[in-house]
């Protein structure tokens, strides 16, 4: 009965939440048509997903998350200090392809959002075969170390998260 | 200063703080943009703008508004979330767009560029050139 009722529990409670961000109170009856809306949306929109991602709701989600906002920080710095100080001609944009381990199309975008976000490199491309994902980086002396660094700093840990 | 002066002070000033920094890499993020030689390169002026730029002035309001507006506001939140999300669907959608006219896969082999490198595999390239035909009479390879 609750799993019919509620058929994504994660997206019910992120669409809740984000009700009441909107409004930006805690009334119970702010809440309350937040709730309707939060177990009518996921009923009505359950034909778009019809595989859906299971993600594990827990520790290494929140690490990830502080990983990856301080991450975004510090390569905030390196890159304003490449465009301020480096000169045109000493810069090493490069294409990397990375070998995916992940397989479900969520994970995959998830990676590649935090690629993106992550001053330096932008994620570019997926292959057909959705094996490898080709990304644009600024500037890298050493291409197999910034996707090896990637995978284990990303990936693995996305591993764990959608499993 | 006695403790009950003191803290409006250092809130106003970490808030002074988060503007300029704020300020300060939407600046070098758009300097970027405009100095960086190649559209790729470019690309990663935005990026960084639309992060630390503008979540150090999200930071900033949300702290102002706590303690000299109506109270805490959460909107800062949603705005962060929106933008984190788009962010990275625009680069990614200007990216496809300029491989997809700078590196033809139809034409003959001594005009691709080499630049780009191809996905390990025998029956595989990047989706935006692996991508089926709209229609048979499609004429994107005869340029």
């Amino acid at each position: 009965m609750i799993a019919r009722l509620l058929p994504h529990p994660g997206l019910t409670a992120m669409l809740l939440v984000m009700w009441m961000i909107v409004f930006n109170s805690l009334n119970p009856g702010v809440a309350l048509l937040g709730l309707v809306f939060a177990v009518l949306v996921p009923l009505f929109s359950a034909p778009f997903w019809p595989e859906r991602a299971r993600i594990r709701f827990g520790w290494p989600l929140l690490a990830y998350v502080l990983l990856v906002v301080w991450d975004i920080v510090v390569a905030n710095f390196q890159v304003a200090r490449l465009i301020l100080f480096k000169r045109t001609r000493d810069f090493r944009p490069a294409w990397l392809s990375i070998p995916l381990e992940l397989h479900s199309a969520e994970a995959i975008t998830v990676l590649a959002g935090t690629i993106s976000l992550t001053p330096g490199t932008v994620s570019v491309d997926i292959s057909t075969d959705a094996r490898h994902l080709l990304v644009h980086a600024l500037h890298t002396e050493d291409p197999e170390a910034e996707i090896a660094q990637i995978k284990t700093r990303y990936e693995r840990r996305l591993l764990e998260i959608f499993a | 200063m006695s403790p009950v002066t003191l803290l409006p002070t250092l809130l106003d000033a970490l808030t002074a703080f988060l503007i300029v920094l704020g300020g300060a890499f939407a600046l070098i993020g758009s300097w970027g943009l405009a100095r960086l030689p190649a559209l790729m390169t470019r690309l990663h002026g935005p990026t960084k703008a639309s992060t630390l730029g503008v979540g150090g002035i999200i930071l900033a309001s949300m702290l102002w508004f706590a303690h000299h507006g109506e109270g805490a506001s959460s909107h800062e939140l949603l705005i962060t979330l929106f933008l984190f999300l788009s962010a990275p669907i625009s680069a990614n959608m200007i990216a496809k767009a300029y491989i997809h006219r700078r590196f033809r896969r139809c034409s003959a082999p001594e005009d691709v560029e080499t630049e780009l490198p191809a996905p390990p595999g025998e029956r595989t390239d990047w989706a935006t050139f692996g991508a089926p035909e709209p229609s048979e009479t499609s004429e994107r390879c005869e340029t």
